[in-house]
């Protein structure tokens, strides 16, 4: 049995179909890039993955059972922005798992019990190169930063699965290869299965175990809503060449384009 | 140069702010002079020397017929009624607000109601309290929370409800409860923002304050200038009027400062 499946999934609001027919099977510890135009369900699919949105038909299953309905701890997620709590300092918010988790009431750790996991705390932030911000606040780190400790925040609770949206979309480009190498290093450290959004086709040809892009098959150019997007290339990293990333890059834009029409 | 974008200096800016105090200044000294050279005992408009001489008597004098220094009195009486009113309206607005904000089920029940109370001119129901609560210290208390609850309430929830909903997701996926939410993410972020409400209440407050203690009272700040209005004091009303002015101002800063200490990732640009 696979560790998420995903059968004749459709998602619709009202008229406009968001996704048609979609069918996936994921193993755990896959690194899934999901790359595609603006609109075709990509973030979409990773808000179902979470549980912020449910489907309109079909089935989304983890390891049999049907996704809960509402985001819990096995499911971590990085935004865009907006992931850290700008009333913590650094090494609060990565605490911050781990104090809610064992003290239901105060959402507080005192003396040996917070000492033990602040020792976890540094551990992780050693691992993402945040020991020396350890005590600053989220508003005085770079956007880079900020990306760091958003996903150390959610890594501290080791999620079953780690979804990302559109993480480095707001980062210098320089800065978005470090944080790549920070994420390979990651994820075969913890083993995660991790599902990425992104808009950058580059990204996702690189990162990860997979690709998958979403994209329209069938267009009605009277009425663009009318068409959900599905998978329409399902590669596994490392096998592709520069014909078919140049295909696919087209093919995307082609729907870019219609969606703006 | 646009003017538009001609800026003062440090040094001409503080003259400029303090050129509008000394113009009215300056202009009552001229008026109160003509009237007192016209008449020594003209009571409309009072030189420096008969309000220093009111302050004195009000503030530094034992009353003859109470013993007590009746500006003091009347300070402490005031301030009492405004912190306590000010503070209960605080609390509720902070308990109603977070949770209208943070629960859609209470959201739906609670906020059409806070909408509705927000709306009643306070004033209006000023009759009604004092036949409810009678004409003691609770009847002027609850014309402050009254006055000033629901609209903090309506300002905290709005102020919640623009905490990002990536945080709201966020914290969830950290494994918190409902309860944890609201302690651990709204409740500490809401808080400046708490302040800076309270900081805007507080002119509506002092103005039903006031109110209430030129209507039934028997000491405070608003009650005194009510009552020596019988004798056109002025002597006595402008000296007051300037020192709630000064109290108003103290409080406001106390409460900024206060804001910038207690929670310094707000006020550097973290929220």
């Amino acid at each position: 049995m696979s560790f998420i499946t995903v059968n004749n999934l459709w998602k619709e609001y009202g008229d406009q179909v968001v996704l048609e027919n979609l069918n996936l099977n994921v193993k755990q510890g896959e690194f899934c890039t999901l790359v595609g135009a603006s609109g075709c369900g990509k973030s979409t699919f990773l808000k179902m993955l979470l549980g912020q949105e449910t489907q309109t038909r079909g089935e989304l299953l983890l390891e049999g059972k049907a996704f809960p309905g509402e985001p819990d701890r096995n499911r971590g997620i990085v935004f865009q922005r907006y992931s850290v709590f700008p009333h913590l300092t650094v090494r609060q918010n990565v605490l911050m798992g781990l104090e809610l988790e064992q003290k239901p009431w105060l959402g507080k750790l005192f003396g040996s019990a917070r000492r033990e996991a602040l020792e976890k705390v540094d551990a992780m932030l050693e691992s993402v190169g945040l020991t020396p911000s350890a005590n600053k606040w989220p508003h005085e780190l770079s956007g880079g930063m900020q990306q760091r400790l958003a996903i150390a925040q959610s890594l501290i609770m080791r999620p079953r699965v780690l979804l990302l949206d559109e993480p480095f979309g707001a980062l210098d480009p320089g800065i978005r290869g470090d944080m790549h190498d920070l994420l390979l290093k990651l994820w075969q450290e913890t083993g995660t299965t991790i599902f990425m959004v992104t808009h950058d086709l580059k990204e996702g040809f690189y990162l990860g175990t997979r690709l998958l892009v979403f994209d329209k098959v069938r267009n009605d150019p009277h009425n663009p809503q009318a068409f959900g997007a599905t998978i329409t290339y399902d590669l596994p990293i490392g096998q592709t060449d520069r014909k078919l990333f140049e295909d696919i890059n087209e093919s995307v834009n082609e729907t870019a384009r219609n969606q703006a029409a | 140069m646009r003017l538009i974008n001609r800026h003062p200096g440090r040094v001409s800016a503080t003259l400029l702010g303090l050129l509008p105090f000394l113009l009215i200044m300056l202009i009552y000294s001229l008026a109160s002079q003509e009237r007192l050279a016209d008449n020594p005992n003209d009571k409309l408009l009072p030189g420096l020397e008969q309000m220093t001489a009111a302050v004195d008597r009000m503030a530094f004098q034992e009353d003859r017929r109470s013993g007590d220094y009746l500006m003091w009195q009347d300070t402490t009486a005031s301030l009492a009624r405004l912190g306590l009113g000010v503070g209960i309206a605080a609390l509720l607005a902070l308990v109603v607000g977070i949770l209208n904000g943070v629960l859609p089920l209470v959201r739906s029940n609670l906020a059409p109601l806070v909408s509705a109370a927000s709306m009643v001119p306070p004033l209006a129901i000023l009759p009604i309290l004092f036949i409810v609560f009678g004409l003691g210290e609770l009847s002027k208390v609850m014309l402050i929370v009254i006055g000033t609850a629901p609209i903090m309430m309506r300002d905290v929830a709005q102020r919640v409800r623009e905490l990002p909903g990536e945080q709201l997701i966020k914290i969830q996926t950290l494994g918190a409860s409902s309860w944890q939410v609201i302690t651990r993410m709204a409740l500490p972020q809401v808080l400046p923002r708490l302040i800076d409400a309270v900081r805007l209440s507080l002119g509506p407050a002092w103005l039903f304050l006031i109110a209430a203690e030129a209507i039934a009272s028997t000491e405070g700040l608003g009650y005194r200038i009510f009552l020596v209005r019988r004798y056109l004091a002025m002597d006595v009303i402008l000296p007051y009027v300037i020192w709630i002015t000064i109290l108003a101002i103290v409080i406001d800063q106390c409460l900024r400062l206060a804001n910038r200490r207690l929670f310094p990732w707000y006020n550097a640009g973290g929220h």
